[in-house]
């Protein structure tokens, strides 16, 4: 059984780090260094927001704020379901609930999918959270890429966005739990457990349920949620510099088409309730690079990689994330060639 | 940053977001529906900063559980990335940006999508009939302002001045966020508003004209609208569509 072998779980310790040395010594704590930071910009208000006048720069902040509001339901309540995993989820409930052999597993997880009604967001803390209960890697990934893609309200909502075009709805749904289920198998052939490393994590074996519980909600919004922040500014950044002009200019070649609006995905990192629409809007682009577009945006985005960086580790993110770009590109132009 | 910290900065988001939700600045960036996730995601984040600061002020007297903490006070690397959780925080709390306006609008071509064919309800009752930019310039593309007929409509939106020097009147169609905001655009004939400034909130009441032109962005196609009468007015409470 050599695919079990090469399956094997991430080693879930690690040698601690030596203990940073503090920029003020011992004396100053991050509290005291917030506290002065936030006295410093209430009191410097006027001048900061003043400097922000300038519409592009406001527009930013819009976005960039948007992005964040959009997602913090989405995000809280994710790790929530998460910390609900790690903490009070038997490990032996995974064993019964996915099939033994891994590569039975990554359908069932694709599938499973369908049931978490959410967006990109909160689907990577659950798949750390699945890792490290012991679901099979391959299997845990299949699903945090499926899930944001396949579940009810992304599709309901595709097929509002797309009135004229029902087929739309399959092809997506089809192209997703494709592209899912490849990388799962393709992770399982090729993946190496140490390209994930999860962060060790005492707080989870903590005696008390209750206190673990809370522990990795906190850690995992913290954590989570800062790399959300560094997502949301390059989406803000991207959608403010990036004239819609220069982009049509490509909409007439069928394979540069198909790029741009692949990479558009990429860096415009919309939530996948709302991408269906942008993607009508796109009307002069072809149905088949506006399928890549909508194939492409739940499973790579700036948001999610910076997402994956965090919680699986950056050799994880730097492999996983150009195999799925490419991966998805070519099952959604396949896919697509079938339908139109 | 260490766990008291981090306690803090879930405070206040969750705090921001509470606040922006209770009142309507929420409404600046995402769609109304999304209300009572708010509401329930802040005081969730605010539940579990005031549960880590308990456990820690506990940690902190109670000998006993110190010995569970396996010291990692110190050693155990707490995210330092969590810090960039302050900029959202400030975003809502100091700066509260605007909602997207004329600029926003400018950059992107009108929006209808792929539309809808020609079973267009009957418009609304009352003269003139309330309606929506973008229901307007769908029912005036798509099927030619066949159900709006002979009927005075009143448009709510607010003034865009492209470059050009073209004036339309833009409203800013949300599906999910601020970051999917499309602007939808109608131009006006006759009596049209003159005199404004971009931005500038207008109540539109007027009859469908066949006359149409393109956007310079996409060069779809945008409607006329033969205005009737116009004033000024303050912003709505929500800015989108």
């Amino acid at each position: 059984m050599t695919t079990v072998d090469r399956e094997a779980r991430p080693a879930p310790h690690h040698p601690p780090e030596p203990p940073r040395r503090r920029l003020f010594g011992d004396r100053i704590g991050s509290v005291e260094v917030l506290a002065v930071l936030l006295v410093l910009l209430v009191v410097f208000r006027g001048p900061i927001a003043g400097a922000i006048s300038d519409p592009r720069l406001q527009t930013w902040t819009t976005v960039f704020v948007a992005v964040m509001v959009q997602a913090t339901p989405f995000l809280v309540f994710g790790v929530a379901l998460s910390a609900v995993i790690a903490v009070f989820v038997p490990r032996s409930f995974w064993a019964r609930a996915l099939p033994n052999h891994p590569a039975l597993a990554v359908p069932v997880a694709s599938c499973a999918g369908v049931v978490l009604p959410g967006c990109e967001c909160g689907s990577v803390p659950i798949a750390g959270s699945l890792i490290r209960r012991g679901v099979t890697p391959s299997a845990a990934l299949a699903f945090l890429l499926a899930a944001p893609a396949i579940n009810p309200i992304v599709l309901a909502s595709t097929a509002v966005a797309f009135p004229r075009n029902p087929e739309m709805v399959v092809g997506r749904g089809v192209a997703s739990l494709i592209v899912a289920m490849i990388m799962g198998w393709l992770w399982l052939r090729l993946g190496r457990a140490d390209w994930i490393r999860l962060p060790h994590r005492p707080d989870l074996d903590d005696t008390s349920k209750g206190r673990a519980f809370w522990a990795a909600l906190r850690h995992d919004v913290v954590h989570a949620g800062g790399f959300l922040v560094l997502g949301a500014m390059a989406a803000a950044t991207i959608n403010v510099v990036v004239p819609e002009r220069w982009l049509l200019t490509l909409a007439d070649n069928p394979v540069l088409s198909v790029l741009a609006l692949a990479l558009l995905a990429v860096l415009l990192s919309i939530c996948s309730e709302a991408d269906a629409f942008v993607a009508a809007s796109l009307s002069q682009f072809s149905l088949t690079s506006r399928l890549v577009f909508l194939v492409v945006g739940p499973m790579v985005d700036l948001k999610l990689i910076s997402m994956q960086t965090g919680v699986f580790g950056r050799r994880f993110a730097l492999r996983f994330a150009p195999t799925t770009f490419a991966v998805a590109v070519l099952v959604a132009v396949l896919v697509g060639g079938v339908l139109w | 940053m260490n766990r008291q910290a981090q306690a803090v900065v879930m405070l206040l988001l969750g705090g921001a977001v509470l606040k922006a939700s209770l009142g309507d600045l929420y409404l600046r960036y995402v769609k109304e529906g999304l209300r009572p996730f708010l509401i329930g995601a802040s005081l969730l984040l605010v539940a579990a900063a005031v549960m880590t600061l308990w456990y820690e002020l506990r940690r902190r007297t109670d000998p006993v559980d110190e010995h569970h903490d396996h010291g990692h006070g110190g050693a155990h690397r707490e995210p330092r990335v969590g810090w960039l959780l302050i900029l959202p925080v400030l975003g809502l709390l100091l700066v509260a940006p605007p909602a997207l306006g004329s600029y926003a609008a400018g950059q992107s071509g009108t929006a209808l999508g792929s539309g809808q064919t020609s079973d267009f309800p009957p418009l609304p009752g009352g003269d003139p009939a309330n309606i929506s930019v973008l229901d307007y310039a769908s029912r005036a593309v798509f099927e030619g302002g066949r159900s709006i007929g002979d009927r005075r409509v009143k448009l709510v939106g607010f003034i865009l001045i492209e470059p050009g020097g073209a004036q339309y009147l833009a409203r800013i169609v949300l599906s999910c966020c601020a970051a999917d905001g499309r602007p939808v655009k109608v131009a006006m004939s006759g009596d049209a508003p003159a005199g404004l400034a971009s931005d500038t909130w207008v109540e539109v009441v007027g009859r469908y004209s066949d006359r149409t032109t393109t956007d310079p962005v996409n060069g779809e196609k945008i409607p006329f609208l033969e205005v009737v009468e116009w004033h000024e007015i303050a912003a709505p409470k929500n800015p989108y569509e």
